[in-house]
């Protein structure tokens, strides 16, 4: 008797073994709404104004819970967790907070839920002009995201540094060349001081493929993607360049030690520690960073607008409008798993109305994307640097709106991280990125000829 | 007396021809059904949870799986295309050969040398030593994981314990983790794993009657012939199972690299563990992803077979 107990007992223990694997966690049964979104380093901004908009929600919408769902990982773990996340019905959010260039490959992926009902009937989206309404749409033409702001990107520089190095302040470069003589400038005056960032490497994502890469390519006569002929660019000499910039900067000793810049927490190290310390000279980065410094921020800095000067990026000789920017920007989108499509709306509504907009754009330091909040007062007076930033709007470009494009980006970042090593020329680099895209779109979706 | 002897044979007569009945042997496969049926959970967890992952794993790797994009939820059989494109992948020759060097340097050679070597000289050591230095080793063999790849990263970063030591002697070190990716992770690996060898071949020499040894100094062997020809073929079997068991261990080593190098700078230090995690989780090629992993498990089990064949213990 006492082995047949046994036996029971082990089967029963299978059973629920197996079961265990199926059986998901506790069902929602409409009343919760879980909001994604990320929470790393220095941006904490998000955090604090979806616990705001929460509380507000909560207060409006009685017997509603929102559960907040902070994800604490670099921007390219969050990609892969909120994926992650979005494949099982009991983990996946019914609001998250979506990168504008994940828009596409996510709606056509069936995480992210059309908003064109919605939309219909919300009075505030005639603030939203046609270009920002553009980021949220997917591949079929419907809106998937509602935008929370965007950005421009240019050169941080420190006044004092660059002043002692000789240069004149306010610095305004003119070409590539401008930038590396200045650093050399820097170097010289300064062993101690790191001369200028770019943001380059695997680690840093798409950070890299943005902030750094593209923001020099688009200074060149050549483009990543034909929008003609829809097709990808390969061998083009902009991209050569482009990396001959990335190994002159790391290779010549005129940015971080390469061990530096693929240190995976370097975004946060410069914002908060080389940029408030003066160790470090000039920063490509975004029109963002001042959030960090602000009171609001993680690393207060009062004085920051004394002592930082912002430059626009100049194109590589010089040609064209003499500058340019990249410009991208962030979401809403609501979860195609969701049991509650009306109260996931609400939220949405609630935290992009015209007063949580204007909160959030003026702490994060985000480029209004509505134009009731773009012209308030409240919002230009809030930041000293708004001013420039949107002013560069003009001049900015935008990454190929396709689907393919994040896994393309992907492979700008293995080419990087190549030559800022040492481990590959440029042209190597740049011959094994064709190889890699040609791959993954296929000979017919690659041209030699840029836009 | 005829009583008792008598119905023996008749018994046995009677026996034979049942033994030939047809349903007799339905009978006793029932039999042994019914008797194995108490290990059928077993078998079922080992199918489950054994052979069920290699069975996904592989049909896995024949699809187009992604974590975003259309192939997301559409997921297609594509055949043996991530396997092609693996292997014209630049990327993958190197990481296979980083992973053996990787293999061959931290455990074979590494975690099985360094392990039987402590165990030897402990043998001789008197029991402070042999309890300081046990105490030592089998600690980083307990710390976990991820706390072991932590203290080792700290051990060998730019500015870490090992180059400020070196400073105390005025010599400059270098960035280990950056210049010497493999050489960091292989010596790290051998720090973490050499208590596992240690421990077995210690137990295995425990193993080896001291009369034997005895007998061999008698007949005027040295010391080292003594455990080459005595002391290596009495412990070979233990030799073949640990070399088995830290392989296939070092094999799925990915914390400890992706902690102290996350596999560079550049391609470095990627071994076919992180090219895998790399390419599914990082670029969400999940197809691509897994056809590398299925890849590592072939291998694992290309070494299994190789040490049971090269190792088998023959019958003394």
């Amino acid at each position: 008797m006492k082995r047949y107990l046994g036996i029971a007992a082990a089967v029963a223990t299978t059973a629920l073994v197996l079961s265990g694997c199926s059986g998901g966690g506790g069902e929602s049964d409409g009343t919760t709404i879980k909001v994604a979104y990320s929470k790393f380093g220095n941006f904490t901004q998000m955090d604090d104004h979806m616990k705001a908009v929460k509380e507000q929600y909560e207060a409006a919408n009685e017997g509603m819970t929102v559960e907040l769902v902070p994800i604490e990982a670099l921007e390219a773990d969050y990609f892969t967790k909120l994926a992650l996340m979005n494949q099982s019905a009991a983990t996946a959010p019914d609001v998250m907070y979506e990168d504008t260039f994940k828009v596409k490959s996510d709606a056509e992926a069936g995480y992210i839920l059309p908003l064109d009902e919605y939309i219909d009937e919300w009075d505030d989206w005639e603030q939203f002009p046609d270009n920002a309404r553009e980021a949220g749409a997917g591949d079929d033409g419907k809106i998937y995201g509602v935008p929370m702001g965007t950005d421009t990107r240019a050169i941080w520089y420190n006044k004092q540094l660059l002043a002692d190095a000789g240069l004149t302040v306010p610095w305004e470069p003119k070409s590539w060349q401008d930038i590396l003589d200045a650093a050399e400038a820097v170097k010289q005056k300064n062993p101690e001081t790191i001369p200028f960032n770019i943001y380059s490497g695997k680690g840093q994502s798409e950070g890299a493929s943005m902030q750094g890469f593209q923001m020099l390519l688009s200074g060149t006569e050549d483009t990543l993607y034909n929008s003609d002929e829809k097709k990808w660019v390969t061998g083009s000499q902009g991209f050569i360049d482009s990396l001959q910039f990335i190994t002159d900067v790391y290779q010549g000793d005129l940015g971080p030690t390469p061990q530096q810049a693929l240190d995976k927490n370097v975004g946060t190290t410069i914002n908060s520690e080389w940029i408030p310390q003066n160790k470090l000279a000039m920063s490509l980065d975004g029109s963002w960073v001042s959030g960090t410094w602000l009171e609001t921020g993680t690393t207060p800095w009062p004085e920051w607008n004394d002592v930082m000067g912002v430059a626009a990026m100049p194109t590589q000789d010089g040609q064209g409008a003499g500058r340019t920017s990249m410009s991208g920007g962030w979401t809403l989108a609501m979860g195609a798993k969701t049991k509650n499509a009306d109260a996931a709306w609400d939220f949405i509504e609630t935290a992009l109305d015209k007063d949580n907009s204007l909160d959030y754009d003026v702490a994060a330091s985000q480029i209004a994307v509505r134009t009731d909040v773009g012209t308030d007062p409240a919002y230009i007076e809030s930041n000293p640097t708004f001013e420039f930033f949107s002013e560069l709007v003009k001049d900015t470009h935008f990454r190929p709106a396709t689907s393919d494009y994040s896994k393309i980006s992907n492979e700008i970042t293995v080419a990087m991280e190549a030559v800022m090593t040492g481990q590959q020329t440029p042209e190597e680099a740049a011959k094994a990125y064709d190889t890699a895209i040609t791959g993954i779109v296929g000979d017919d979706n690659v041209t030699t000829k840029s836009d | 007396m005829t009583t008792v002897t008598t119905p023996a044979p008749v018994g046995g007569a009677e026996r034979s021809p049942n033994r030939n009945r047809p349903g007799e042997k339905k009978r006793r496969t029932l039999v042994a059904l019914a008797r194995s049926a108490p290990l059928l959970p077993a078998v079922l967890l080992l199918a489950v949870f054994l052979f069920g992952p290699v069975v996904s794993s592989l049909y896995g790797s024949l699809t187009n799986a992604s974590l975003s994009g259309s192939t997301a939820t559409n997921v297609e059989f594509v055949g043996v295309k991530n396997y092609v494109d693996l292997f014209s992948d630049p990327d993958f020759p190197k990481a296979v050969l980083l992973t053996v060097v990787f293999l061959v340097a931290s455990a074979i050679l590494g975690q099985n040398v360094v392990g039987l070597g402590l165990s030897v000289l402990m043998q001789s050591a008197n029991g402070v030593v042999r309890g300081v230095v046990r105490t030592i080793v089998v600690t980083a063999w307990v710390l976990p994981e991820i706390v072991a790849s932590f203290a080792a990263y700290a051990f060998f970063h730019d500015g870490g314990t090992l180059n400020e030591m070196l400073g105390v002697f005025g010599i400059q070190g270098p960035n280990w983790l950056y210049t010497f990716p493999m050489f960091a992770v292989i010596l790290a690996n051998v720090w973490r794993g050499t208590a596992f060898s240690m421990l077995v071949y210690t137990a295995a020499l425990n193993d080896v009657p001291p009369e034997i040894t005895e007998a061999a100094e008698v007949d005027g062997a040295t010391g080292w012939q003594r455990f080459r020809l005595v002391t290596v073929p009495m412990i070979r079997r233990s030799i073949s199972t640990n070399l088995m068991l830290t392989t296939l261990q070092t094999l799925s080593v990915f914390a400890l690299i992706f902690v102290m190098t996350g596999g560079g700078p550049g391609t470095d230090s990627t071994t076919l563990p992180l090219l895998a995690y790399q390419e599914a989780f990082k670029f969400g090629e999940l197809g691509f992803g897994t056809a590398i992993a299925t890849i590592l498990l072939l291998v694992g089990a290309l070494f299994s077979v190789f040490y049971i064949r090269a190792l088998k213990p023959e019958v003394d």
